[in-house]
């Protein structure tokens, strides 16, 4: 664990105006390089918010936001996101739909006609990571939801990012297939050292995949507890039946019903 | 249903004609059986051999009517997704222009028509002008929605890896709104033969809306039919032709989840 990827300090967050709505209020955390990150609390508590602080597509009204060591002004492309609703392209197929953002990100945008063929091995490679090799040419509507999702996250790291930013990105998924994708987003994790930040309302998800779980108030949110995920890597899924994983989680409830009767 | 299925009769695709000959049988019955008379309502065969008589006419007349409908819609084609661009670019520039269109949507067509005759004279210009501005509006429109209905998320993901407004527009915007723009042209080209064949009624020496006009006067309501039943063919006709262009453009949009 080396210097903090992600540090947000003493943020506030007011939408619309000066008497808008405060969506985070004195928001402080801060995340280290290859670490994994979940983010829960109760809904409408300004995860979403912190997302796009964090990706620079919000600048905060006051207080500090800083990425990679620069203090974040505008949209920082070292990021990838993926959210719940994968939002394919459905006139490109999927091999294409991941390699849009080489076609955007400025320093390979330049590079990709030329280098068309490593790209494509590379996107190949990343869908088979995934589990969704030999489906590069088909279109998304030929793909069940959970395959759109995982093609959604090799869109998310085609270009490398240093730090991923995922949305609940299991949410609309069956409890099957989100559990085989924790699988799929903890190998990517362990095999790609990329640092993670993940913003969910399922406890098991958060407990599962993070190093530590920070707890949101509800609005204005801001962070009541940051807890340290104590368990082991690589988990297995049999760790969800361990009763030190359901105290965990039972802790983690706890923390949130009481966010969400304060304020 | 019918006695030899197995390999039988496709009735799915030969419902149209079926139908449409139906159609055609019931009418000149009826009129035979009611014994109506022809200035009121001639019977099918009857249009048929007006058809026959007075075709170098209505096939003159037609092409004149299918040339000033195609210019204004390729016209309206043009401007409508220039400015369907323009007004889903920016919603400053939605804003603005809005009321400024429903307003003159709203205007009935036809009351321009004499302004287009003191402008251009009559004939011509003035049938492609109401083809053009009668058309241009379910264009615009489609295109704007295509383009101010980009998924958020989309746009997140693309800005966050610091796309312009032009790579979004290029890459999503664009491709996203195509779907309704092929759309909007079957609603337009029906609308552009409604657009010329007023022109024509009202102020012009040719095409199929002055034909009819004249052969009304005359009381010869066989032409009359004959210019409808022409323009009924010429309008399924591009409509097909619309429809066929949308299917092979377009062909991703109509497989189900679109957008989720």
């Amino acid at each position: 664990m080396a210097y903090p990827l992600v540090t947000i300090s003493n943020v506030d967050m007011r939408y619309g105006g000066a008497e808008g709505i405060l969506a985070v209020k004195d928001l402080t955390l801060s995340v280290a390089k290859g670490e994994f990150a979940a983010v829960v609390g109760p809904s409408g508590c300004g995860k979403s918010t912190l997302m796009k602080l964090v990706t620079g597509l919000h600048i905060p009204q006051s207080g500090v936001v800083m990425v990679a060591g620069e203090r974040v002004t505008r949209p920082v492309s070292i990021v990838g996101m993926a959210f719940q609703n994968p939002t394919m392209l459905p006139w490109r197929t999927t091999l294409d739909n991941i390699l849009l953002p080489l076609e955007i990100v400025e320093r390979h945008r330049k590079r990709l006609r030329a280098n068309k063929a490593e790209y494509v091995a590379k996107a190949e490679k990343l869908l088979e990571t995934v589990g969704l090799k030999g489906f590069g040419s088909k279109f998304p509507w030929q793909l069940s939801g959970g395959m759109q999702q995982r093609a959604n996250l090799c869109r998310a790291l085609i270009h490398e990012p240093d730090l991923l930013m995922l949305d609940e990105p299991f949410g609309a998924l069956d409890s099957f297939t989100r559990e085989e994708l924790w699988c799929v987003i903890r190998d990517l994790h362990a095999a790609q050292g990329v640092t993670i930040v993940l913003v969910t309302h399922d406890l098991r998800e958060a407990a599962f995949l993070a190093d530590k779980v920070f707890v949101m108030s509800s609005r204005p949110g801001r962070i009541l507890q940051e807890r340290r995920v104590p368990f082991e890597r690589p988990r297995d899924l049999d760790i969800l039946y361990k009763p030190e994983f359901n105290d965990l989680v039972h802790e983690l409830r706890g923390a949130i019903a009481e966010a969400r009767i304060a304020v | 249903m019918s006695a030899g299925t197995g390999r039988g009769f496709n009735w799915l695709n030969a419902a149209p004609w079926v139908y449409t000959i139906g159609l055609f049988v019931i009418w000149e019955v009826s009129v035979r059986a009611f014994g109506i008379a022809q200035y009121i309502l001639p019977a099918p065969s009857v249009i048929l051999n007006a058809i026959v008589e007075f075709w170098p006419a209505i096939w003159k007349n037609s092409l004149q009517t299918l040339y000033t409908t195609t210019v204004g819609f390729l016209l309206a084609v043009v401007g409508g997704l220039a400015l369907g661009l323009l007004v889903g670019w920016s919603k400053t520039i939605y804003a603005g222009l809005y009321p400024i269109m429903v307003g003159f949507n709203a205007i009935p067509k036809v009351a321009i028509v004499p302004i287009l005759v003191i402008w251009f004279g009559i004939g011509t210009i003035p049938a492609v002008l109401t083809a053009f501005l009668i058309s241009f509006f379910p264009i615009v429109v489609n295109v704007a929605t295509g383009l101010a209905t980009i998924e958020p998320e989309t746009e997140d993901v693309l800005r966050a890896l610091g796309a312009k407004k032009m790579d979004i527009m290029l890459k999503v915007g664009i491709p996203r709104s195509m779907p309704y723009f092929f759309g909007s042209l079957k609603v337009a080209i029906t609308l552009a033969f409604v657009g010329s064949v007023v022109s024509e009624t009202v102020a012009s020496n040719t095409g199929l809306g002055q034909m009819m006009s004249a052969a009304q006067s005359q009381f010869n309501v066989p032409l009359v039919f004959a210019g409808l039943i022409m323009l009924a063919v010429e309008g399924i006709a591009m409509y097909a032709l619309m429809a066929w262009i949308e299917r092979r453009t377009t062909g991703w949009a109509h497989r189900g989840q679109m957008a989720q």
